[in-house]
């Protein structure tokens, strides 16, 4: 009995570390935030009231929330679907045996290692109007000069494209591993078999990928609404919040309104949103993923 | 992010969190140190000056500042401010002028008059620039220092203006002349694609600033010295917004859509763009990197000449030591000396913020030698007070989202800042 009760307050003692820090850095944060949602902002002399529902009240009207909400939608609804296909374009390529793969997985590999501040910087350029990289292929082509970033009509297009450029690799380093865990028997059975190669990729890689899949798929969705650091260098949300994302128009409402209470508001219906798209993803498609 | 990754993260910041403290209870023991927050990231030219400064006072004084250097403006801010609301701020801090009212909101900051005691304090604060201090002062009361400031000057290449026909020595002077001028320097291909604009005024970022130079020659005044009203839809301000459109759109002289702030100066050096307005604090940049020979010019006017003031001011933070807040004073009243300001705008490019300053011998060698140099003092007396109100950044938000509506061409400049007034007035409307 004493050695099964010492048995527990080990296990209990070797996960107390982690828990506190869990504990302290966000389940902690989490609810506190959930509470403030609910006061005023304190200003100066002025102290936090109760305020009820006020702040989501005033959400509701905020026309740059609504903005936000649908630009991180068309955000997400761009990235996912395109950085996961080329993520595993990229992979099933480099998995063959080719002269100088381990270069191409390098080459493929490095936007992922590079910081996000540093590559938007680069994009920055990329994008300039007249002599940015873009234009001046463009020009090639007789194209007038365009302004990227200056037009609502590209600017969030753009910043999807950089997001995209930046998360493929990470995701097919994945991807890559999951198919080196594929039996090459199964590849010989297939060819004898006469398949081609769609139907072994359609009726064997990617039922066999399908964990990936949806471990990839989670990252990336979660991705889409976490990843902000390159509209502080390209946009700043602009022109007139044609790219202002969620976390983005919380970092403004939160540090430079110094709404700090509005931005607990918004900080719950991310953290909201983020808890539906994860049920949804470990509720539906988990059932259809086959694990081996 | 897995969970291991999280754990060795917090574990970092938590030790970050526990030195930070200890340096903190160092510092409340002895007054012989202050704090003091600078807006620049590590490295480069401007901290070695800036640690120069700091070494110089403490063999003078017996006073240590020590100056940590936070990042951009807003990061900047964004330190001060949690570090006061964690009742740990800095003793002082560069600042932007702009911010006062937000500081005086969040009951961060001291009025500089509680240290203001002798006649030569008196003296001394009397001794800056009117048009920085209208940045400075509120409710009778001076809440910052003028250090690091700055206006929007134009920039034109004479190499550019030779080809075109113009006098390289002339910049233009009127609003007519400044499109006049621009169509002679856009230049286009065969296609009809254009090579070389005539002008660019950025509107990335923060384009109230910039406009406002448009609206002070308009004869338009944004705000009230309260800081509570605003004017964003006035006649003048509409006027000077459909210039600026008229500029792209109609002229056909200027890039279409936002134009990048970041970018101006290497479409300049580039010469994608023949003149450009931005701020002073790129003179030294423009000297550096420009291939050609360029001119620096006020602003042209309107129906009169102007141009808002910008930059960064020193501010006094609240819940310091009363034996820091004196030190910081002494401070700040050490590195304001004429000679000092003097020093400090000609290693710079910012604007020397007094007007003995300019008299010093050393002033006087060096705008002998970069007559340029003495452009935006000049164009101080048409000045007036970068625009800045309670709930600043709010405030400023809706009024740039409104230009950059305006300037895509999604909104009727008329409507969109119609909208923004209304808006900007509802924010406004608890500081009455």
């Amino acid at each position: 009995m004493t050695r099964r009760l010492s048995h527990h307050v080990t296990g209990w003692l070797l996960v107390l570390p982690a828990m506190a820090f869990l504990a302290l850095f966000t389940h902690w944060p989490a609810l506190a935030t959930f509470v403030d949602s609910f006061w005023s902002t304190p200003k100066g002399k002025r102290p936090a009231r109760f305020v009820g529902p006020d702040n989501y009240q005033h959400m509701l009207s905020d026309p740059v929330f609504w903005k936000a909400a649908w630009n991180n939608l068309i955000f997400a609804l761009g990235t996912v679907p395109l950085s996961i296909a080329l993520a595993l374009l990229m992979a099933v390529w480099v998995n063959d045996r080719l002269k100088g793969q381990t270069a191409l997985r390098m080459a493929y590999f490095t936007p992922t290692i590079l910081p996000m501040i540093a590559v938007a910087n680069i994009w920055l350029f990329f994008f300039t109007p007249s002599y940015g990289l873009l234009d001046q292929i463009r020009g090639l082509f007789g194209a007038q000069p365009w302004p990227w970033l200056g037009s609502d009509q590209t600017a969030l297009f753009c910043v999807i494209v950089v997001a995209v450029w930046k998360e493929a690799g990470f995701f097919m380093i994945f991807y890559l591993a999951a198919l080196q865990q594929i039996p090459p028997t199964l590849a010989e059975a297939a060819s004898l078999e006469g398949a081609s190669r769609w139907t072994y990729f359609r009726r064997v890689q990617w039922p066999l990928l399908m964990p990936t899949t949806l471990f990839v798929f989670v990252n990336a969705a979660i991705n889409a609404f976490r990843m902000v650091d390159h509209v502080f260098v390209l946009t700043h949300g602009g022109p007139d919040n044609a790219t202002t994302l969620l976390l983005y128009y919380i970092y403004e409402v939160g540090f430079k309104f110094w709404d700090t209470a509005y931005a607990a508001a918004l900080t719950v219906v991310l953290l909201v949103v983020l808890a539906l798209i994860a049920a949804i993803q470990f509720g539906v498609i988990e059932r259809r993923a086959h694990y081996r | 992010m897995d969970r291991r990754q999280f754990i060795g993260g917090a574990g970092a910041i938590g030790l970050g969190a526990a030195t930070a403290g200890a340096s903190s209870l160092a510092l409340a023991q002895a007054a012989s140190e202050i704090s003091f927050f600078y807006p620049v990231a590590v490295g480069g030219p401007i901290t070695k000056l800036i640690d120069a400064y700091a070494a110089d006072f403490q063999k003078e004084a017996s006073v240590a500042v020590k100056p940590i250097y936070a990042g951009s403006y807003q990061e900047t801010i964004v330190k001060a401010l949690t570090a006061h609301k964690a009742g740990n701020p800095p003793v002082t801090s560069v600042l932007l002028s702009t911010d006062m009212f937000t500081l005086i909101d969040e009951d961060a900051i001291v009025p500089i008059d509680d240290f203001v005691k002798t006649d030569d304090d008196k003296a001394w604060l009397k001794s800056f620039y009117p048009a920085f201090m209208q940045n400075s002062q509120t409710g009778g009361k001076t809440w910052g220092v003028p250090f690091q400031r700055s206006t929007v000057v134009l920039y034109w290449n004479k190499e550019a203006f030779k080809e075109a026909g113009l006098d390289p020595e002339k910049p233009p002077r009127t609003w007519a002349e400044q499109v006049e001028f621009a169509q002679k320097l856009t230049k286009r291909d065969a296609s009809g694609n254009v090579t070389q604009w005539g002008i660019q005024i950025p509107s990335s970022g923060f384009p109230y600033w910039l406009f406002q130079g448009l609206t002070t020659q308009a004869d338009a005044i944004l705000m009230n010295a309260a800081g509570n009203e605003v004017a964003l839809d006035a006649p003048g301000v509409v006027e000077a917004l459909q210039y600026w459109i008229d500029l792209a759109q109609k002229h056909k002289v200027h890039p279409p859509g936002v134009t990048e702030w970041g970018t101006t100066p290497k479409d300049f050096f580039e010469r994608k763009i023949a003149m450009m307005w931005t701020t002073t604090g790129n003179l030294t940049n423009v000297r550096t990197n420009a291939k050609f020979p360029f001119g620096v010019a006020m602003l042209p006017s309107g129906k009169k000449p102007g141009s808002p003031t910008g930059g960064g001011n020193f501010y006094i933070f609240k819940k310091a030591k009363p034996a820091e807040q004196e030190a910081a004073f002494k401070f700040i009243k050490w590195i304001t000396t004429p000679e000092r300001a003097a020093k400090w705008g000609a290693d710079t490019g910012y604007v020397a913020v007094r007007p003995d300053a300019w008299e010093t011998p050393a002033m006087k060698d060096y705008v002998a030698g970069f007559p340029q140099a003495a452009v935006a003092r000049d164009q101080l007396k048409h000045a007036v007070a970068e625009f800045s109100t309670h709930d600043n950044q709010r405030v400023t938000k809706v009024f740039n989202d409104a230009l950059q509506a305006a300037i895509t061409g999604a909104k009727p400049p008329a409507v969109a800042l119609k909208e923004a007034q209304t808006e900007a007035m509802r924010i406004l409307k608890d500081y009455k």
